[in-house]
């Protein structure tokens, strides 16, 4: 799982039916020390996360299909199934 | 499967239903030489393993076969820990 930061969201009116009212949430990867890094990504949410929000990314097809829309076989390969309160850390990685 | 050192924990209060009691630890995977290789990840622990120790993990779909409720969503499950570093017999090293 990926932890990421939740920046943002998609709106798409026209979208595949499996999905229709879930919402396309815009997340950049993170490391555990809370650094950005390179990797964005759309994932379907399944926690009600908003903007700001730090989350845990699933990515992988049917995890993601049966978080966010309760049935396998939906075409999503991301979901989002936290909302992160606390990373704690080995003190020998800080 | 990879090895992988656990390296820290995630706590997530608002979680999909079927992740709750679950852990979240982060993991460190390492090479056969148990240097690190690639970035940290958030695993979902399936054994009972803690910070500190020597692990593998299982990614895809069947990473979600260690847990009873059959819509357990994770790409990356703890499913073994390994004795102690002594435990890994590389013939290479």
């Amino acid at each position: 799982m990926l932890l990421a930061r939740v920046i943002g969201n998609v709106v798409a009116t026209q979208k595949n039916q499996r999905y229709e009212g879930a919402r396309v949430m815009l997340c950049r990867q993170i490391t555990p020390e809370g650094e950005d890094m390179e990797y964005t990504t759309l994932a379907l949410d399944s926690v009600d996360a908003g903007e700001g929000d730090i989350v845990l990314i699933v990515q992988e097809g049917w995890s993601a299909s049966t978080a966010a829309t309760k049935k396998a076989g939906a075409a999503i390969d991301s979901a989002i199934v936290g909302v992160v309160d606390r990373i704690d850390l080995l003190e020998a990685e800080k | 499967m990879q090895l992988a050192r656990v390296i820290g924990t995630v706590v997530s209060t608002v979680k999909n239903e079927s992740l709750e009691g679950r852990k979240f630890l982060i993991v460190q995977t390492l090479d056969a030489d148990l240097k690190p290789k690639g970035k940290p990840q958030v695993a979902l622990d399936a054994v009972g393993a803690g910070v500190g120790e020597l692990v593998f993990w299982c990614r895809g779909k069947e990473a979600s076969f260690p847990f009873k409720r059959d819509a357990t969503p994770t790409d990356c499950t703890i499913v073994g820990i390994v004795d102690s570093d002594e435990h890994i017999f590389n013939g290479e090293r």
